[in-house]
């Protein structure tokens, strides 16, 4: 059954090809049956293979499969192959099901949008791209998954690009991911120069055996991997094309800018984790910049008005959790923390965008109010996400990835306290702005009349989504709650557990008692600012924290100081190298072209005798040379 | 029979060719124009010719005929040009056309 | 026979001067045809019979119809040969008549380097020595200039119906 494995990514290729060819020939109930239909058999024959693989565990719990070699040079022959080990196979369950949901829940989003094949090719490419770069045993098939998803995500983010302001969004998002592509290709060639391949295991067995812990070369290759996964992942620096990449579809945004792409660093550092253990620095860097990542994304995700903007600064710092738990040693948790974040924010997007369909495309939070008992299902669904998100404990799926996440920054080796104090904080403020949302959108008076509602292609996505952010995390419980370790004991193949360290269960108890507080609090805090609009609220509306609330609305000023620092001078210097010397020679050629013309040009009087004057002339100078000389 | 010094038949040969491109250059009617071009053309078989008796072979004749073919061939094309050329500009003056002045 | 060339000699390049001199483009004709006749009799002094009957029956004979057909079909009149006087000036012989006297010069410079020994004119070439090396050698330059003759053909047919758009 494994050897179906390469049917997962053809088959949402095929369906690309498919809605690609026909470009909108087809009419809406087919370009719907391929789209999601494409998607939904690849999400079925993951589940086989997912069943197969548990049942019956191949050897070496890993099954490899090659399709063909790519090229032959030399000894470079790399080949394009599948690899499915614990960790991918995780990928690609979340990916194809996920994926799945998402393009049912498009088909009714969609409906009647003029570009809606356009909409689903772009879609199923994505999924094609994004389930090989998850697959790929090679980094180089990595890298064109990588870069196939970075494409779609350019496409999607301008997919209603009669806008300007979206083709702006998307061209954003490309140039600032691309900085970090760059930095993964040098990563990338640095990494075949030194060690002879690009196999991802053969790199992970060569690379200690070439360079001892802290050497110089891994730790330079581990740094270039990580300036791709931020760029990816908008982590800091690269953060600020996230927020802008909003404007696309809100089902794009649910899917590659919340569930799958923007992940995808995350899985390159833990696929790689063997080269960021070499490389202890960067390692810690990666720590940090989650740290400060999170904390960042969650202040300005506290003071947006746009529903999608809190999502997707909610997503950068989600996104930095991820990668506190990559620095911290804690390979497993930022795994599960992807897994569970897949769920609650697919699903906090799709109730988003549930609610912004049925009040008419209104996107500011403040507009809105009261829609808890117009559209039930999407509140029921959108307080389950944010519950998930806030980390609300013992029922959420978040609460148990989080805290996994917690618990490795606490006793990880290197910082320990600090990332916990700064995802225990990260925690208070995720509850509060999430629950801002809530309060904002669901209650309080209503504003605005939901029109229309939602059909079933609506409604089951956000009902399946809502048991797995709920569920989701049972599959992994910390030791004072059950001690379920189905999910770590599964990755164990591939992902090193984390050093223990002896700590009791009391300790471990105490650490989750707390940031189950912490979580608790916010949700208060937001109850009693945005709801009760207590007195001491009125705070928010003195001049100080208004320009507070104005920075981080503009996210801690990122495009400003980018603008300021990167674009302006850039453009200045191209605007001063425009008249350089180099100019001038080419100017010179056409200014001497332009003037030889205007001479030339008045031989050409038009009159043949003239004409064969000088052919005479001409030919009795060659008669002269031949007689003569 | 003694015959011709050579050179004289070129010299003729060369003074009727120069003729016949005095007036292709000094004339600006079409007609005189192609007039001196038959000229310059029946020059330059009389050089053949006179080639041809000098070495007492045929193959100046030869060429002398395919000058005439070539000839005929231009003159009936050149007539027809000139008759187009006349109904479209209403004048034999190669002067007037000029379209092509740079 | 040696007077009979220089005769004719002078008398061809006297009338190809006054064919290119004259305002009346039938006058011009008649002289050019002279000229041509003139030239057939030195082909037949020079020994080359053949040319010479060809030079009277197609040049003189069929190309000048040719000019005084078209001149006919033009139609120009006494007010064409007014105005081709007034293009007639002094001044513009100047620039040609240097062109050729260069010309002269280059080629009386060769002609007075191998001006000793060659003699042309010795030997009569008749017909079916002509015709002999005509389809022989040179069959593939006859029907070259077929090809071209068929050509010259539909170029003049396809001019010659002048503008049908109208």
């Amino acid at each position: 059954m494994l050897a179906l494995l390469w049917l997962t990514p053809a088959l949402p290729l095929l369906g690309f090809v498919i809605l690609f060819a026909t470009a909108g020939r087809l009419p809406a109930s087919a370009v719907a049956a391929v789209g999601v239909g494409s998607v939904g058999l690849s999400a079925v024959i993951a589940l086989i293979i997912t069943a197969s693989f548990l049942t019956t565990p191949p050897e070496g719990d890993f099954y490899r499969q090659v399709l063909w070699r790519w090229i032959a040079i030399g000894s470079f022959n790399p080949e394009v192959a599948f690899r499915l080990d614990p960790l991918s196979l995780v990928m690609m369950l979340v990916i194809t099901f996920v994926g799945f949901l998402i393009h049912l829940y498009s088909s009714e989003f969609m409906a009647g949008d003029e570009g809606y094949s356009r909409f689903f090719a772009s879609m199923n490419l994505f999924v094609a791209a994004m389930l090989i770069l998850v697959l790929a045993d090679d980094l180089l098939l990595l890298y064109a998954g990588w870069e196939g998803v970075g494409l779609c995500s350019y496409l999607l983010i301008g997919f209603w690009y009669r806008d300007p302001a979206n083709g702006a969004a998307a061209r954003k998002a490309f140039i600032v991911t691309r900085i970090g592509d760059t930095a993964m290709v040098v990563g990338l060639i640095l990494l075949f120069t030194r060690l002879g391949t690009l196999a991802i295991p053969e790199l992970m067995e060569r690379a200690p055996q070439a360079w001892p812990a802290g050497s110089a070369t891994a730790t330079a290759a581990a740094a270039l991997l990580l300036g791709g996964a931020l760029g990816k992942s908008a982590q800091i620096p690269l953060q600020t094309w996230l927020p802008d990449a909003m404007a696309g579809p809100t089902p794009v945004s649910a899917l590659i800018h919340a569930a799958t792409m923007v992940t995808a660093g995350v899985y390159l550092i833990a696929r790689t984790h063997v080269l960021f253990e070499l490389a202890p620095a960067i390692q810690l860097a990666v720590a940090a910049i989650g740290a400060a990542t999170l904390l960042l994304a969650a202040f300005s995700a506290l003071n947006q008005h746009d529903f999608k903007r809190i999502l997707a600064y909610s997503t950068i710092s989600q996104i930095g959790y991820m990668f506190l738990a990559l620095g911290a040693g804690a390979w497993t948790a930022a795994i599960f923390h992807f897994m569970t974040h897949a769920f609650f924010k697919a699903l906090l997007f799709l109730a988003a965008g549930a609610v912004m369909m049925c009040i008419g495309d209104e996107h500011d939070i403040f507009r809105m109010g009261g829609l808890w008992r117009r559209l039930p299902l999407a509140f029921a669904s959108f307080l389950i996400g944010a519950a998930s998100l806030a980390a609300l404990p013992l029922v959420t799926a978040g609460f148990y990835s989080k805290d996994m996440i917690l618990w490795g920054a606490w006793t990880s080796g290197r910082g320990g306290p600090a990332l916990w104090a700064a995802g225990l904080i990260g925690a208070l403020v995720t509850a509060i702005y999430i629950f801002r949302a809530v309060f904002v959108v669901f209650f309080g008076e209503m504003q605005i009349a939901a029109r229309s509602r939602y059909g079933w292609r609506i409604a089951v996505p956000l009902g399946v989504l809502s048991v797995l952010a709920l569920g989701g995390g049972f599959v992994e419980t910390p030791a004072a709650l059950g001690h379920v370790e189905a999910f770590s004991r599964l990755l164990e193949a591939v992902l090193p557990t984390q050093r223990e360290v002896a700590a009791a269960p009391a300790t471990q108890a105490t650490v989750m008692a707390i940031a189950s507080f912490a979580a608790l609090a916010g949700v208060f805090i937001a109850y009693l600012v945005y709801l009760r609009r207590v007195r001491a609220a009125t705070i928010l509306d003195t001049s100080a924290v208004q320009r507070l609330h104005r920075f981080w609305l503009a996210g801690w000023g990122f495009d400003w100081l980018y603008d300021r620092v990167l674009v302006r001078p850039f453009l200045w210097f191209a605007q001063l190298n425009r008249d350089d010397a180099v100019d001038a020679v080419y100017d010179g050629v056409a200014f001497s072209s332009r003037v030889s013309h205007a001479y030339l040009s008045r031989t050409q009087t038009g009159r043949v005798r003239w004409y064969a004057g000088w052919l005479v002339a001409g030919s009795l100078a060659a008669i002269a040379i031949a007689v003569f000389a | 029979m003694a015959g011709i010094p050579l050179s004289h038949g070129l010299l003729v040969a060369v003074v009727l060719f120069a003729l016949g491109l005095v007036g292709v250059l000094a004339r600006r009617n079409l007609v005189f124009m192609l007039m001196s071009i038959e000229i310059m053309l029946n020059a330059a078989g009389l050089a053949f010719i006179a080639g041809g008796a000098r070495w007492a072979q045929p193959d100046g004749q030869i060429m002398f005929i395919l000058v005439l073919t070539l000839a005929a061939a231009e003159v009936s094309v050149g007539l027809a040009l000139i008759l187009a050329l006349y109904h479209r500009l209403e004048t034999l003056d190669a002067d007037a056309a000029d379209k092509l002045k740079g | 026979m040696t007077a009979a060339f220089y005769v004719s000699a002078a008398i061809a390049v006297l009338s190809t001067v006054m064919a290119i001199t004259r305002a009346d483009a039938v006058h011009a004709l008649l002289y050019l045809v002279v000229s041509l006749l003139a030239a057939a009799s030195i082909f037949y002094v020079l020994g080359a019979p053949f040319a010479a009957v060809l030079e009277v029956i197609i040049y003189a004979g069929a190309i000048m119809v040719l000019f005084v057909f078209v001149v006919m079909m033009l139609n120009l009149g006494q007010a064409a040969t007014i105005q081709e006087r007034s293009w007639i000036k002094p001044r513009m012989w100047i620039g040609p008549a240097a062109l050729t006297a260069v010309l002269m010069a280059e080629v009386a410079y060769v002609l007075w380097a191998s001006r000793k020994g060659n003699f042309a004119g010795a030997n009569v070439i008749e017909a079916e020595q002509v015709g002999i090396a005509f389809f022989g050698p040179y069959l593939l330059a006859v029907e070259l200039a077929s090809m071209l003759l068929l050509a010259g053909l539909v170029a003049a047919c396809h001019l010659g119906r002048g503008d049908e758009r109208k």
